[in-house]
């Protein structure tokens, strides 16, 4: 439905001061399809989503977008077309949650522009996609962690864009609620062909619902491709340091990582 | 997306959109109820009528001299401040996403006070050499304050405490001044120190009027990006806002607003700090707090003033009235921040 955007990094290192986070990364964002990327903490899985959706600038090597470079884009231009949900965004004190979904229409309204009815339409779309219609009117700072995250995921849906980066969408969410935003974002991507990034502590979610896994290592790629190939008891030791099994999933066919740590293993090590 | 939603968003949107105009609406008419009320009531009262030719250029014996020559810049220049405090105090209020980092709390209006002092006892400048020197230093403060606690978006905690510290500083600098110049009447000093509108002129008034001509329009423009700060730096980007524009152009004009104003009534307490979180509380939080912060703003000096000169015995000057009512609500954000845990 919607044309394929190719989003790419090339040779891309950033940082903060004077420290390199990520450093010359080739990466390649499938387009059209859910892309899930995993790695330990800290090794720069947020850095490399700001920097693709033009929040930091590279030091060296570039981000594209359809052969444009992200950082040369007009802000509103580029907020058409990818959209970020940050970590840990902020809402303003006392907002609703009908006008923080309103928020993500910016990048739609002109400088004096009047909220229009395809405004009000987006709102309502998003609001009806993430459960949240019933609490339209209530103030943000008054949800639960997982009424707010839904209300945040709605936000970047209101925004309409046809690349969506997700900075773990999942935290703070019971495992129902993971398991609908996740499908939410494949019905997203199966009607409307939105390309999805999302960043995913839970290894296993991530290879169930995503059909390309990057896996980061400190600031570098360690494997890309598709679950089954990327998400292996090696990845898992050289990514987090930690021992596993990784089993067949009875319920998709993908993937199944099970740790190993010191208690309550009963079957000998592999 | 299901009708009944899309039907209680609309609902919900023009029931807030409603609102919004209703309290922008009460808030011009007290407004303006306030100025003409300044302008009939005083030791003398003089009906509107008589105020009106006044206003019109006729000779009215009596009233020209008290409402022309007296009132009427005096009125205009408390509207004028306080659109001016108000505007600027949130702009910086929004953009730091912190109360507590208002111009007049984190030593803004101070700078541009001490400069103001400086250049009218000391030097014996004119209004526009006046106003000149308190944007360059209200300028320098807001560039040294962003300097020292900047890490990569703006520090809340740190921003405050310093500018505390300097705002603590350059008041005692304007005491100095005041002193050293061998004129410290009561008059000058609570006029540099708290913010006065008494002796006031028209040569004062202009001044403050073409800033809020200049200044107000461009915050104005940028009212749409000042809000979407307010989700922080990363969302705000990604939604399309140019970061350092906006806060390069909110900045500027926030201080030449705050400065223009501090140069010619000093600064009024806490009337920056205290006009945002009152318009929000009256509009809500959805839409930008610029146009009622600034009608609050107003109010608060008209009012303020008004009381001064006449509800006691005798008369306080603008910015002790203000400091009365604006020093608990600073208490109370202090003590709630404290008992939260949380950062100023
Ligand atoms: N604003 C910043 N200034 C300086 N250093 C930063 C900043 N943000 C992140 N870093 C550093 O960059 C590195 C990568 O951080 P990043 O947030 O990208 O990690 P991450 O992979 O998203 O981790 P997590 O899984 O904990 O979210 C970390 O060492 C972090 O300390
Ligand atoms: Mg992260």
């Amino acid at each position: 439905m919607t044309t394929d955007h190719a989003l790419t990094t090339e040779k891309l290192t950033v940082g903060y001061g004077d420290r390199v986070v990520i450093e010359s990364l080739d990466l390649l964002v499938p387009p059209g399809r859910i892309t899930a990327i995993v790695g330990a903490n800290a090794c720069g899985k947020s850095t490399l989503l700001r920097s693709m959706s033009r929040l930091l600038a590279p030091r060296t090597g570039h981000v594209m977008l359809d052969g444009r470079q992200v950082h040369r884009m007009p802000a509103k231009e580029l907020a058409r077309t990818l959209g970020l949900l940050p970590q840990s965004p902020i809402a303003p004190e006392g907002i609703t949650v009908a006008d923080l979904v309103g928020r993500g229409r910016n990048p739609h309204q002109r400088l004096l522009s009047r909220w229009s009815r395809d405004d009000d339409r987006a709102v309502a779309a998003a609001l009806d996609a993430t459960h949240t219609a019933d609490l339209a009117d209530r103030s943000v700072d008054e949800l639960s962690g997982g009424q707010r995250q839904r209300v945040w995921i709605a936000m970047a849906l209101a925004q309409q864009t046809e690349l969506l980066l997700l900075d773990e969408p999942t935290t703070f969410l019971d495992v129902s609620h993971q398991v609908e935003v996740l499908d939410l974002l494949t019905d997203l991507n199966a009607t409307r062909g939105t390309t999805i990034v999302m960043v995913l502590h839970d290894l296993n979610m991530a290879a169930r619902y995503a059909g390309h896994l990057i896996a980061l290592a400190d600031g570098g790629l360690y494997a890309a491709g598709p679950p089954a190939e990327v998400l292996t008891e090696e990845c898992v030791r050289a990514v987090f340091g930690l021992d596993s099994r990784v089993i067949v999933d009875p319920v998709s066919g993908r993937p199944l990582m099970l740790p190993i740590g010191r208690h309550h293993v009963s079957v000998a090590r592999a | 997306m299901s009708t009944t939603t899309l039907a209680a968003v609309t609902r919900g949107r023009v029931r807030r959109d409603r609102r919004r105009r209703a309290v922008l609406a009460a808030l011009t008419l007290a407004v303006a109820a306030m100025v003409v009320v300044s302008l009939m009531v005083g030791r003398t009262f003089y009906p509107a009528g008589d105020v009106l030719r006044v206003i019109l250029g006729e000779t009215v014996p009596g009233a020209s001299f008290t409402v022309g020559e007296l009132r009427l810049p005096r009125t205009v220049l408390a509207l004028a401040t306080g659109l001016c405090f108000g505007m600027g105090g949130v702009t910086f209020q929004t953009m730091m996403r912190n109360p507590l980092a208002s111009p007049d709390i984190i030593g803004i209006s101070s700078a541009a006070s001490a400069a103001a002092a400086f250049a009218i006892i000391v030097l014996g400048l004119g209004e526009t050499g006046v106003a000149v020197f308190a944007i360059v230093a209200a300028l320098g403060v807001a560039v040294l304050i962003y300097l020292l606690s900047f890490t990569d978006g703006v520090a809340g905690t740190r921003l405050v405490l310093i500018g505390i510290g300097i705002a603590a500083m350059l008041n005692s600098a304007t005491a100095y001044i005041l002193n050293q110049a061998g004129q410290w009447d009561l008059q000058a000093a609570t006029r540099w120190l708290n913010g006065s509108l008494n002796g006031s002129t028209w040569d004062e008034t202009l001044p403050v009027l073409a800033a809020l001509a200049v200044f107000g329009p461009v915050l104005l423009s940028r009212a749409r990006s000042l809000t979407m700060l307010q989700l922080g730096d990363d969302t705000a980007a990604a939604l399309g806002t140019r970061l350092e524009r906006t806060r390069l152009v909110a900045i500027v004009a926030a201080v030449g607003l705050i400065a223009f104003a501090t140069s010619a009534t000093g600064p009024i307490a806490f009337v920056a700090f205290l006009a945002g979180p009152i318009a929000a509380r009256l509009v809500g939080a959805g839409g930008s707090p610029l146009l009622p912060s600034a009608l609050v703003g107003a109010l608060l000096v008209l009012v303020a003033d008004f009381l001064g000169q006449f509800a006691f015995d005798i008369r306080f000057p603008v910015g002790v009235v203000t400091g009365v009512l604006g020093a608990p609500y600073l208490i109370y954000l202090l003590v709630r921040t404290n008992r939260a845990g949380g950062s100023l």
